[in-house]
């Protein structure tokens, strides 16, 4: 209530609490181009605007439910909890910021995998929720992944992962380090065994995540105008003492330097990655 | 010889033996006596004070100025050696330094990214941070040493990798990732030595191998204490309370059980004795080398990658 309103007399303030009967929600602004779109049809469009394509970020299970055939699919790795070995504790202890992600988000840890189908074709498909603590990699992330990857190896099928993270986990600290090594062996174990691995790379995709298992697709994918990058860009900032090149780090940036295949519209990537994995398996798609 | 905040009282007590050793006097007797005396005294204090540094103060030794870098191993420990230079497809990354040797006759593959001593040496070598071509080169010469069937030792001494416009530009990423990629399934052994500096995906990624070393006073961190703490605490001044948290000494690293082995260095670090620590890094080298030549190849591969898949500390609820 502003001081405006606290001066007049009740019958008059009723108006505000008219305000509130609106549901909540039901209209979003768009973060490209600001435009006001209607909540429930941006969800119809995967959350990509539809007046300039802007691609909203998105949770990791609403990523998987988008991606994945609506049958056959099971989780993998829920089992597997994050503890705090170090004791770690800055201005929060990390023990809370675990409590605290795992409430708001109903996650236990920063990455979701799963096992299931993309038009009839069996895959491992693993997303990243980027509201665990900025998606970042700890010690669940890692194993979760390598999980998933070990029934890629078992099953000799495909695997997908959807990346959208700040980096390595500080709480964790050398342990998070040492996941990126970790996944990116099991990825050199994959190659070896001819089975693909694409790595659709959202926004943002950065730090110990970038520089492991994102870049080591068998191809690259990433959405339209996502940052990609191993330093962030205000600490290149600092250290170079210059402005960025405009559109620095983003997809089309990275397109065109050689970092990754393509840029898929995430209207497009069920169509687009299906016929890759299709192609990449001697297999025929079915229509 | 530099001294470093904490050691204020060692350089007092040195400053006044070297000026007893400057006295010309007639009782040099005497005088000798006194030196031999401080000089006890010195060791005594020095060994008080190292016996309880705190994870700030070992960070601060670990890049101390004076500190030995890779060129200074590589010069006492290996014979023979030739450096090779370049990535084949863009440039030579001074960075990094790699070539081949011979450490006791054997021809092994030396790579390790390398500091500066003057200024015009710090801006050639870029303080340390290596760009992409560095980690392309140490992978070229990696490929290179499986080929000839030699040893790779690696020595890790960096802040991390060049966050620059160029390095992002040409694949800092994906070359940091290759080389992860590819050294877990190099078919040679591969021990790796932080001797410094182990700063973050850039030290990874020379760091995957059979045995990791770590000299006492090194470090080995996901970030660097000023960056956790201008990121976590708001304030790079908490870089004292970062590092601690991070656990990023060798003591604490090999509690958790991320590193094999600790070289104890010298009395007051490596720094004050380089001749002996270089010493104690070449046994250290020889004896892991003799454990992991004894291995047939699968075996050596296969307990790599059960190491590598052995990292992380979670719960599995049942």
């Amino acid at each position: 209530m502003n001081w405006f309103e606290k001066l007049l007399p009740t019958r008059i303030r009723t108006e505000t609490n008219t305000k509130k009967s609106i549901p909540e929600g039901l209209w979003t602004k768009c973060g490209g181009c600001s435009a006001v779109l209607y909540r429930t049809e941006l969800e119809r469009n995967s959350d990509v605007c539809m007046k300039c394509g802007h691609h909203h970020r998105i949770g990791a299970r609403r990523r998987l439910d988008l991606f994945l055939d609506e049958t056959d699919r099971e989780e993998i790795g829920a089992e597997l909890e994050p503890i705090d070995i170090l004791k770690f504790k800055d201005s929060k202890k990390y023990k809370d910021r675990l409590t605290q992600s795992q409430k708001s988000t109903e996650e236990t840890d920063a990455l979701i995998a799963m096992k299931g189908k993309l038009k009839g074709m069996p895959l491992t498909a693993v997303a990243f929720e980027f509201s665990f603590m900025g998606g970042s990699m700890g010690s669940v992330v890692g194993e979760r992944f390598v999980r998933a990857a070990n029934i890629s190896l078992e099953e000799r099928i495909p695997m997908v992962c959807f990346s959208a993270s700040g980096g390595a986990r500080m709480q964790e600290a050398l342990f998070s380090l040492m996941q990126m090594a970790k996944t990116s062996a099991v990825l050199a174990k994959m190659s070896k065994e001819g089975i693909p691995f694409i790595s659709v790379m959202t926004d943002p995709t950065m730090g110990g995540v970038s520089a492991s298992f994102a870049m080591l697709g068998d191809v690259n994918v990433a959405e339209p105008n996502a940052l990609i990058g191993f330093a962030g860009p205000r600490v290149i900032e600092q250290t170079v003492r210059e402005t960025l090149p405009e559109g620095f780090q983003r997809s089309e940036f990275l397109l065109e330097h050689g970092a990754i295949d393509m840029i898929v519209s995430r209207l497009e990537l069920r169509d687009r990655l299906a016929n890759l994995l299709a192609m990449l398996g001697n297999k025929t798609l079915q229509s | 010889m530099r001294f470093l905040d904490f050691e204020q009282p060692i350089a007092e007590l040195e400053a006044k033996i070297e000026e007893l050793r400057n006295v010309s006097s007639d009782n040099e007797l005497n005088i000798n006596d006194e030196i031999t005396r401080l000089e006890g005294k010195s060791s005594a204090l020095i060994d008080q004070i190292f016996s309880k540094l705190n994870a700030w103060q070992i960070s601060q030794l670990a890049r101390h100025p004076q500190r030995p870098y890779t060129l200074d191993y590589i010069d006492q420990i290996f014979t023979d050696f030739e450096e090779l230079h370049g990535d084949r497809a863009y440039a030579d990354d001074a960075a990094i330094v790699g070539g081949v040797a011979r450490l006791d006759d054997k021809p092994v593959m030396v790579i390790g990214q390398q500091k500066g001593r003057d200024t015009k040496e710090k801006v050639k070598r870029n303080f340390g941070m290596p760009r992409p071509e560095g980690y392309r080169k140490a992978m070229r010469l990696m490929k290179m040493a499986e080929r000839f069937k030699m040893p790779i030792l690696t020595f890790i001494d960096t802040p991390g990798a060049y966050p620059g416009i160029g390095a992002e530009e040409r694949g800092q990423s994906e070359a940091i990732a290759r080389n992860l990629f590819v050294m877990s399934e190099l078919r040679t052994p591969i021990i790796c030595t932080v001797i410094g500096e182990g700063g973050s995906g850039g030290a990874l990624a020379i760091g995957v191998g059979d045995r990791i070393l770590m000299l006492q006073y090194s470090t080995y961190s996901v970030i660097s204490p000023e960056g956790c703490a201008s990121i976590l605490w708001k304030s790079a001044e908490k870089a004292s309370d970062a590092a601690e948290a991070l656990g990023l000494t060798s003591t604490r690293l090999r509690e958790l059980g991320l590193i094999d082995r600790i070289i104890e260095e010298p009395r007051g670090a490596a720094h004050r004795d380089p001749a002996q620590i270089a010493s104690s890094v070449k046994l250290a080298l020889l004896e892991e080398l003799e454990v992991l030549q004894g291995l047939d190849m699968e075996s050596l591969l296969k307990q790599r990658y059960e190491r590598l898949m052995g990292f992380g500390r979670y719960n599995e609820r049942s």
